[in-house]
């Protein structure tokens, strides 16, 4: 029986590689001299696809793939698949939704008391001597501040019940008005971020929602709001929130995305108000192994002809 | 010092204290360098008799001339209230602290001489439960590691950064399950943390699974959150055997007080990477902290200000008003410490 071709786009987890290895013809994309010849000379044999955050199946490689069957993200955020092209040619789509929202949240509330409480700076102070000059200056307290969360989801959901442990006011926008839940709807963003202190982005990226962070909700959220960011870079426009940044409309930023990953506006490294993390979401030990044996589990599933685990399309 | 028997003589010569429309006399016991912030509202209900005031004279002149009638001391910051102070205070009823520990007031003494003794750790127990989570999600989910990474330019060159650990499911040993402690456990419920803690005595009330001993709760624990009182029995209550019932990749994080833990163990066991991390606010030595820690990535280091925000120091300013106007008035104090 010819072997299972597997296209992988970049490194990811080599757990997972090891995992697809074992049972299938894996081709690491990013090993290839000439991308646009290795996916060709391959084409015949490749039935599945994994990306993950940063690297999907575009329309482009979809076509490029006449064999295609099924693509399994290492990600919730599907942003990068064109999902209509997939739809189209019957082409299954999985993802990793569940398994990843406490991490995410975790790392949502991390990042607030990081920029609030200034940890990031704090530590410099200690490493670079400063403190035997002198104590460090007053800080802002995180318990008991307005949390506004855009997209109340799987991971804003999660996001909601940590700061309530802190005595948060919890406030969200979404689509639609959730019926279920009892904090406080907003129907706009813009009257999301003039009624809050710290907003936090959990809502997928489409269309729709790009840029929904824009200069005129980060005025609203204003000097002493915090922005968080643990969706995706496109959520915010990152030139306006640069110049909010420094000068001054904007009070601070905790970010785990960026437009451009991994480059980072170097104007950000300056900036004492601002912690930058490398898409670091779901990077825990733990996590991404269950991530990665969902990945596997789909692609099993899917060649074996059982229900697929988590399928999106 | 006055003994009993020149008391009678040396009063004739005492100059009396002079007070503005009878306003009642505390004793301001401050830093030189440390400016009061409350001054004003302070100055406003009572007469300050800062030694600090009078450069040129001792402390013990100061207050043996001034303070002979004063019924109450307004304590600033970590300055020692020592048994020899309080000799100067005969008319002592009160002393009102203004941080969140209260070992450089000797309680001894105040309860011996029937002097009350006011803390302030409800001003600053969220802040304080605040960073001590901080500091654990940034230890695990490398945090302050991860900005250096990003910052010194080398996400565009080495791509992966290392991976981190989940919260959730981390069995989380408190020492001392006080205000903050509680308010932590609170806190790490949340996110899906087991708790456990160690205290002097058991707290029937409290739902979380207790351990007579610290060595024990280390053993059933893979986070250590130390945030007990400083006292003779928790010098070093986290000691070279706590560490090693912790384990290899446990995490140790101190917004206590130094002491409490043995500072030269746990810099050979994070060098030796025979524990998994840790994050500290207070040092044995302050602001002198042990530089082989400079280098590690798994720690996480703060310039002793787990409570040190703008919201803390205005509810530490309206406690220690409530509690000088308490007592002048003869109502009930706000916030006594618990002697036992």
């Amino acid at each position: 029986m010819e072997s299972i071709g597997v296209l992988m786009l970049i490194p990811m987890n080599s757990y997972l590689e090891q995992e697809l290895q074992r049972r299938y013809n894996l081709f690491k994309l990013w090993t290839a001299p000439q991308k646009p010849q290795f996916i060709k000379g391959h084409a015949n044999s490749i039935r599945a696809v994994v990306g993950n955050a940063s690297a999907g199946a575009d329309a482009e490689l979809i076509e490029a793939l006449p064999r295609l069957e099924i693509v399994s993200s290492f990600s919730v955020g599907v942003d990068k698949i064109d999902l209509a092209k997939c739809r189209e040619k019957g082409i299954r789509v999985t993802y990793t939704p569940d398994v990843l929202t406490e991490d995410v949240a975790d790392l949502a509330i991390g990042l607030m008391l990081a920029v609030l409480r200034r940890l990031c700076e704090s530590d410099r102070y200690v490493r670079s001597g400063k403190w035997k000059k002198g104590d460090y200056k007053l800080t802002t307290k995180f318990s008991g501040k307005t949390v506004g969360i855009i997209g109340l989801g799987r991971i804003g959901m999660a996001v909601a019940k940590r700061a309530e442990a802190f005595n948060c006011p919890i406030c969200y926008y979404s689509r639609t008005e959730k019926s279920d839940t009892k904090y406080k709807y907003y129907p706009s963003v813009v009257e999301l971020a003039s009624n809050c202190q710290i907003l936090v982005v959990a809502c997928p990226l489409t269309e729709e929602t790009r840029h929904i962070v824009n200069r005129e909700v980060m005025n609203a959220l204003g000097p002493k709001g915090v922005l968080i960011n643990i969706g995706r870079g496109p959520h915010v426009d990152e030139p306006e929130l640069v110049s909010a940044l420094i000068e001054g409309r904007l009070g601070g930023a905790g970010l785990d995305v960026y437009e451009h990953e991994p480059e980072v506006p170097e104007e950000l490294f300056g900036l004492e108000n601002v912690v930058l993390l490398p898409h670091v979401g779901t990077a825990t030990v733990e996590t991404r192994k269950v991530m990665a044996d969902l990945v596997v589990g789909n692609l099993e599933a899917h060649f074996l002809n059982k229900p697929l685990l988590t399928p999106l399309v | 010092m006055a003994t009993k028997e020149e008391q009678p003589q040396a009063l004739e010569n005492k100059e009396e204290p002079k007070e503005d429309g009878e306003l009642p006399l505390v004793v301001v016991l401050r830093p030189k360098s440390f400016n009061l912030p409350l001054e004003d509202r302070l100055q406003s209900h009572f007469h300050l008799l800062d030694p600090n005031d009078s450069p040129d004279e001792s402390i013990e002149s100061f207050l043996s001339r001034r303070a002979h009638s004063a019924r109450a001391l307004l304590c600033v910051g970590l300055t020692p209230l020592t048994a020899d102070t309080l000799c100067l205070l005969p008319s002592l009823e009160l002393v009102v602290g203004s941080s969140a520990g209260v070992e450089h007031i000797d309680l001894h003494e105040c309860r011996r001489r029937g002097i009350t003794v006011t803390g302030a750790s409800a001003a600053f127990s969220e802040d304080a439960a605040d960073y001590a989570v901080a500091l654990l999600i940034d230890v695990l989910r490398r945090i302050s590691a991860a900005d250096r990474f990003v910052r010194g330019r080398l996400w565009p060159v080495k791509g992966e950064h290392p991976l981190g650990f989940k919260l959730g499911g981390k069995r989380v040993g408190i020492v001392g399950l006080g205000n903050i402690g509680s308010q932590i456990a609170k806190r790490l419920v949340a996110f899906g943390c087991s708790i456990a803690y160690n205290s002097r005595k058991k707290k029937p009330s409290i739902p979380f699974p207790y351990h007579a001993n610290v060595w024990d709760l280390a053993a059933n624990s893979d986070v250590l959150i130390v945030c007990c009182a400083l006292t003779e029995d928790t010098h070093h209550i986290i000691n070279k055997d706590v560490m090693t019932a912790l384990g290899k990749e446990g995490v140790i994080i101190n917004v206590g007080r130094g002491p409490l833990v043995d500072e030269k163990e746990l810099v050979q066991f994070l060098v030796r990477g025979e524990i998994g991390g840790a994050g500290l606010d207070v040092f044995e030595n302050e602001p002198d902290v042990p530089k082989e820690l400079f280098k590690l990535d798994n720690v996480v280091l703060s310039p002793h200000c787990a409570v040190v925000t703008l919201e803390s120091f205005a509810a530490l300013q309206d406690l220690v008003m409530a509690n000088l106007k308490a007592f002048f008035s003869n109502k009930p104090l706000v916030s006594l410490v618990q002697n036992e």
